[in-house]
């Protein structure tokens, strides 16, 4: 009867979501949730990586892909909120699981050998974040601010051939050079562990650990090693 | 040799306990670490005080028994082994040798270095078994065919003796290797497959009631285990979640 059956459904659907709710609630569902929101992070990364390594070869080049990016509706309206959404909640379910880790020892060791078993960016992954949270304040004082405000509150004409000024500009002062720089390697720290640990969260290591290992150590060192050098060439050819 | 031992004392699980320095001496690197535990037990009683409780059964690797965190590492500085296995061998002549309990709130100490691991058995009774009729009647398993590869896997997954180094060695007290390695052992065979959805959802929902803490794949626990249990078991569990979930 077609009455039953979707009373069947929904309560079907109605178990199903529990279900669903459950796992994002256990210590494995917030465990992929985090690799999530890293793999969507490590794609945003990769793709900024790329704009930025424009800067270096072509002004025009430069500007006509930025110039896409702040005024395309789908990059503003749909990717720009799921990139925040990925961001805080990276941030805020790292440091909530760090605190309940924290919690679960109880006493701590009075001679404890982490170095033994583990590297150093794994044991310390809320360090490196804290670091990255920080370059983000900055980053999103310098630039986002500075966006959200020229396009949607004091709605100025806009420029297609300012975002290379307003790039190059924020790499004159050297101390921002230098904070710079030490953000990246924090950045490429976090990511040595963090690339691989994604995959490993979602299952999906199993006869390739060695090749995502290898990908992996690439990604956390070109990547953030570009960003640097990309500044550096800035601070050293601007006029 | 002759060593200095750092070993946390404490009366009972409601008594604030502290580390408290001993001398042995004459101790042969051939002994094991158990051995030295009970030269230096001798050594007190024959003192008039309170030996050091530890716990310790088959002293030959297969119990998970003897759970001593050793000079920052769960069954001491050898890989591969229970603290029954490691040897003095390992040190050298005048070493101070720290000595823990394994920690992690959901493994409270008991007395000294004994701690209540009961937790690993709740996980298990929440769904680490397969229901099978025994009355009598039951199919012979060898009558099912099981690939040499998924058999070896599963054999690997179930040498896992629920020791506890893994919670003790991650810096996050998690319990995932354990519960990983159990959910595996099911997850591989036939056998397991009817029950597999609630088996996982049933043990990650106990392992979290436990207070255990969260994997962050360190991968510390793979190295101190003294069964070798690789972390794809935990990456296995993961993906057992998943599919038990959507």
């Amino acid at each position: 009867m077609p009455i039953n059956l979707s009373i069947t459904t929904f309560v079907h659907l109605k178990i199903n979501l529990k279900i669903m709710g459950g796992f994002f609630k256990s210590s494995i569902g917030r465990k992929v949730a985090m690799a999530l929101s890293a793999f969507f992070l490590m794609i945003f990364l990769l793709q900024h990586f790329i704009i930025n390594l424009l800067s270096v070869f072509s002004a025009e080049l430069f500007n006509g892909v930025s110039h896409f990016m702040g005024t395309n509706w789908l990059i503003q309206f749909v990717m720009q909120p799921v990139l925040i959404f990925a961001v805080v909640y990276h941030f805020i379910m790292g440091f909530v699981l760090e605190l309940q880790n924290k919690k679960a020892r109880g006493v701590a060791y009075a001679k404890n050998n982490g170095a033994a078993n583990s590297t150093w960016m794994s044991r310390n992954m809320i360090y490196s974040g804290l670091v990255i949270l920080a370059f983000l304040a900055l980053h999103f004082a310098d630039f986002w601010v500075h966006e959200i405000n020229v396009k949607y509150i004091n709605v100025q004409p806009e420029d297609p051939a300012r975002y290379y000024h307003e790039l190059v500009e924020k790499f004159v002062p050297i101390w921002r050079v230098a904070a710079y720089a030490v953000a990246f390697v924090l950045l490429g720290l976090h990511l040595a562990h963090g690339f691989t640990s994604a995959f490993q969260s979602v299952g999906a290591t199993a006869g390739r650990k060695k090749a995502l290992q290898q990908i992996g150590r690439a990604y956390s060192i070109i990547i953030p090693l570009g960003f640097i050098i990309i500044a550096l060439y800035h601070h050293l050819n601007h006029h | 040799m002759n060593l200095t031992l750092k070993i946390w004392r404490q009366k009972d699980a409601s008594s604030k306990g502290q580390m408290v320095d001993y001398k042995v001496t004459d101790i042969s690197e051939h002994m094991s670490f158990l051995e030295m535990m009970d030269v230096l037990n001798e050594q007190l009683i024959n003192a008039g005080e309170e030996p050091v409780a530890f716990d310790h059964d088959c002293r030959e690797g297969i119990c998970g028994m003897c759970s001593m965190y050793i000079n920052g590492e769960a069954h001491g500085p050898d890989r591969g082994v229970t603290t029954c296995q490691l040897h003095m061998r390992m040190f050298k002549d005048g070493d101070t040798i720290t000595i823990e309990p394994f920690r992690a709130a959901a493994f409270p100490v008991i007395k000294d270095l004994v701690v209540d691991r009961t937790a690993f058995e709740r996980i298990q009774q929440a769904g680490g078994y397969i229901s099978v009729n025994t009355s009598g009647n039951t199919q012979d398993a060898n009558a099912i065919p099981i690939s040499k590869h998924a058999a070896d896997e599963a054999m690997d997954a179930a040498t896992c003796i629920g020791c506890g180094a893994c919670v003790a060695t991650c810096k996050n007290s998690s319990a995932m290797l354990f519960v990983g390695a159990k959910v595996s052992q099911y997850a591989l065979l036939p056998q397991g497959q009817v029950e597999a959805a609630d088996r996982v959802r049933n043990m990650v929902e106990q392992m979290d009631l436990e207070g255990f803490g969260n994997c962050t794949n360190t991968g510390a626990c793979e190295v101190e285990c003294p069964k070798g249990i690789s972390l794809e078991n935990i990456a296995r569990m993961n993906r057992e979640l998943m599919k038990a979930s959507i």
